[in-house]
C-alpha cells in the first residue's frame, strides 16, 4: 500500500482541520511547534532527523516538563517533611503530655494508614475542607444543602481555585496539595527515625551538658540536635529513596507526571490523529522512565554518602572513631 | 444622601455577584484523552476530537467560557460529582446506571455499535477470554455473555491485551477500534457481529446543575436542526454517520 492511502478512505484529519477551524481560534498546529523547519513533512523523513522531530512536537515538551515537576516535588518535599518530622519528634519527646501524645499519634497513625489509602483520601479531604470553609465564611446566605445526593456543592465564590481561573492555576493547586499530603507522610516516617536518633545521643552528653548549667533548651539545641544527624542519616536517606520512588504516586492524585506522559506518549498513535504514527511503544517510555530513576537513587546515594562522612567527623560513633584512627595512621 | 450611595453600592455589589454566578463562570469540561476519535491529545500536546470540536461549538452556542480538563476514565464520575468539574464529554454512553449518579443532555451521538477485535478469525466469543476498559457498557456486556472478562483502565491497554496475546479478543466501541485495525496491516481483524449498546453518547453533568443542562440541551438542538452535527460526525467518524 503506497504511503499517500494507507489510512484507507479516511481522509486525514489534521489537514482537514487546518481548513475547518475558526483561525483566530486556531492553536498552533503541531508541525509549527517543532523547532527544526525540516519536521514540515514527517511523512518523508526517515531515522535520526524523524526522531529528532518527534521528540521534539508540543506533547514530547510536555512530558519533559513532568520531569520538572517530579525534581520540583523532591525539592519541595523534602524540607517540609523533614521539617514535620523534627516537629513531630520534638512533641513526642516532650515532657508536656498533651503534646508528647500529639506526637506519637501522628507518627503513629500516618504510618499505620496504607500509603495510597492516605494519599486519595487526604487529597479529597483536603480539598473539600477549604471549599467548605471558604463557603461558610464566604456565602452566609447560601441556603441549599452542600450534599445533594453524591454532589458536593459549594458556591461558585468558594470554588478552590475558582473555576474562571486559568488551568494552570487548577494544576498548582493539585500540585501544593500533593506536596502537603506527601509531605504529612514522610514527615511521619522522619519524626519517627529523628525520635530514635535523638534516643540515640549517648544520655553522658546530655548529663554533662546540665551539668555545665546548660537550660533543657539550650542543651537541646547544642549538644543534642547537632549530634543527632548522624544517627538519623540512615534512616533519612533510606526515606529519600522511597520518596524518590513514591513520585509516581502523583499519577494516582491527577496529576500529569511523567508516568501519565509515558502512558499517553507510549500508547498506539495512528496515522489519522497524528503525524508521527506508531505502534505500542510504551515499553520504551518506561524504560526511560526506569534510567531516570536509577541514575537519582544512584546520585543519590553517592551525595548520601558523602554527608554521612562529614557528619560522622569528630562524633563520638564508630564511624566517627574510624575516620579518627584512619587520620592518625 | 449618603444612604442612598450605600444603598447603590450593596445593589452594585449584589449584581456582581449575580453576574459571577451566571456569565463570569467559566464552565470547566472533562475528558479522558485518550479514545480517538472522540478525544485524544494530538502532537502539540492539546485536547483534541471529536467532542473537542463540539464541545467548543456548544459553549459558542450557549455563551458560555469553557475550559477543558484531563481525567482518568476511573475517577470521571466521581470528580464530576466532587467539583473538580462540570461535565463529561468523554464518548459516554448514557444508562440507568450512570443516570443514577449523574445527569445526561440529549445524545450528540447516536447509539452506538460495539465490535469485537481479535488476531484471528474463529475465536470463542462466548467462552473465550475477552478485554474491556473498566466500567463501561462493553465491560458490562462481556460479564454477562459468560466470557471471561478482563478489564483494563485504558482503552489502549485492552487492545495490547489482544496483541500480546493475553485476551482473544477485545469489546470496544467500534468507532475507536476501525483506525486501529486498518492500520494494524492485518494483525488485527473484527470478528463476530456488531452489538448495538447503550443510549447513544451524551455529555454528563451533575444532577443538580439543570440550568448548565439546559443551556446545553438548547446548543446540541439547535446543532442538530442545522445540520452542523451530522457535518461534524461525518467528519470524525467517516460519511454516512451523522444521521440527526
Amino acid at each position: 500500500m503506497s504511503k499517500a492511502n494507507r489510512s484507507g478512505h479516511w481522509p486525514k484529519l489534521s489537514d482537514k482541520l487546518t481548513k475547518s477551524r475558526d483561525p483566530a481560534r486556531c492553536q498552533p498546529l503541531n508541525r509549527d511547534t517543532t523547532i527544526y523547519n525540516y519536521c514540515s513533512d514527517p511523512d518523508a523523513l526517515e531515522g535520526v532527523k524523524w526522531l529528532s522531530c518527534y521528540l521534539t512536537t508540543g506533547v514530547h515538551f510536555q512530558f519533559y516538563n513532568a520531569f520538572v515537576k517530579v525534581l520540583l516535588l523532591l525539592a519541595v518535599t523534602a524540607p517540609v517533611a523533614l521539617s514535620f518530622g523534627f516537629a513531630g519528634a520534638t512533641a513526642a519527646r516532650s515532657r508536656f503530655l498533651p503534646l508528647s501524645w500529639l506526637g506519637r499519634g501522628y507518627i503513629a497513625v500516618v504510618r499505620g494508614v496504607p500509603d495510597i489509602a492516605f494519599f486519595l483520601f487526604f487529597v479529597i479531604a483536603l480539598d473539600q475542607m477549604f471549599e467548605y470553609v471558604r463557603h461558610v465564611a464566604l456565602c452566609p446566605d447560601w441556603e441549599d444543602p452542600i450534599r445533594q445526593g453524591a454532589d458536593f456543592i459549594v458556591c461558585q465564590q468558594a470554588k478552590l481555585p475558582l473555576s474562571s481561573a486559568r488551568e494552570w492555576v487548577h494544576e498548582t493547586y493539585a500540585f501544593a496539595l500533593a506536596v502537603f499530603t506527601f509531605a504529612i507522610v514522610f514527615g511521619a516516617f522522619a519524626a519517627n527515625v529523628l525520635f530514635g536518633a535523638m534516643q540515640a545521643v549517648p544520655h553522658a552528653q546530655l548529663e554533662t551538658a546540665e551539668a555545665y548549667g546548660m537550660s533543657p533548651r539550650q542543651t537541646f539545641w547544642r549538644v543534642l540536635v547537632p549530634q543527632m544527624w548522624v544517627f538519623a542519616l540512615p534512616g533519612l536517606s533510606n526515606l529519600w529513596q522511597i520518596l524518590i520512588k513514591a513520585t509516581p504516586l502523583l499519577f494516582l492524585l491527577g496529576i500529569e507526571d511523567v508516568v501519565y506522559w509515558a502512558r499517553e506518549l507510549g500508547s498506539t498513535k495512528t496515522a489519522r490523529f497524528s503525524d508521527y504514527p506508531h505502534g505500542d511503544w510504551r515499553m520504551w517510555y518506561f524504560l526511560a522512565l526506569l534510567v531516570f530513576y536509577l541514575v537519582m537513587t544512584w546520585g543519590s546515594e553517592r551525595l548520601l554518602n558523602r554527608i554521612g562522612a562529614r557528619l560522622s567527623y569528630g562524633q563520638a560513633t564508630a564511624g566517627g572513631e574510624a575516620m579518627r584512627k584512619g587520620a592518625a595512621l | 444622601m449618603k444612604h442612598l450611595i450605600l444603598t447603590t453600592a450593596a445593589l452594585a455589589l449584589s449584581a456582581g455577584f449575580a453576574l459571577a454566578d451566571g456569565h463570569g463562570k467559566t464552565v470547566r469540561m472533562g475528558t479522558e484523552g485518550a479514545y480517538a476519535p472522540y478525544n485524544f491529545i494530538n502532537d502539540a500536546g492539546e485536547i483534541d476530537g471529536f467532542e473537542r470540536e463540539l464541545g467548543d461549538e456548544m459553549c459558542k452556542r450557549a455563551e458560555l467560557t469553557c475550559e477543558w480538563v484531563k481525567n482518568d476514565w476511573d475517577s470521571i464520575i466521581p470528580n464530576l460529582v466532587g467539583g473538580n468539574y462540570d461535565t463529561i464529554m468523554a464518548g459516554m454512553s448514557i444508562t440507568d446506571e450512570r443516570d443514577e449518579v449523574i445527569d445526561f443532555t440529549q445524545d450528540y451521538y447516536p447509539p452506538t455499535a460495539s465490535t469485537y477485535v481479535a488476531t484471528s478469525e474463529g475465536v470463542d466469543l462466548e467462552g473465550g477470554v475477552i478485554a474491556a476498559q473498566t466500567a463501561t457498557i462493553q465491560a458490562g456486556y462481556v460479564a454477562e455473555s459468560g466470557a471471561t472478562l478482563v478489564e483494563f483502565a485504558t482503552p489502549e491497554e485492552t487492545v495490547a491485551a489482544v496483541r500480546n496475546g493475553e485476551a482473544d479478543a477485545v469489546f470496544a466501541d467500534r468507532d475507536y477500534l476501525v483506525p486501529l485495525v486498518e492500520e494494524s496491516g492485518g494483525e488485527l481483524m473484527f470478528v463476530g457481529d456488531d452489538v448495538p449498546l447503550g443510549g447513544g453518547v451524551g455529555m454528563g453533568l451533575r444532577e443538580s446543575d439543570t440550568d448548565l443542562k439546559t443551556k446545553f440541551d438548547a446548543a446540541i438542538t439547535s446543532m442538530k436542526e442545522d445540520g452542523t452535527l451530522n457535518a461534524m460526525l461525518d467528519k470524525w467518524f467517516g460519511e454516512g454517520t451523522g444521521t440527526y
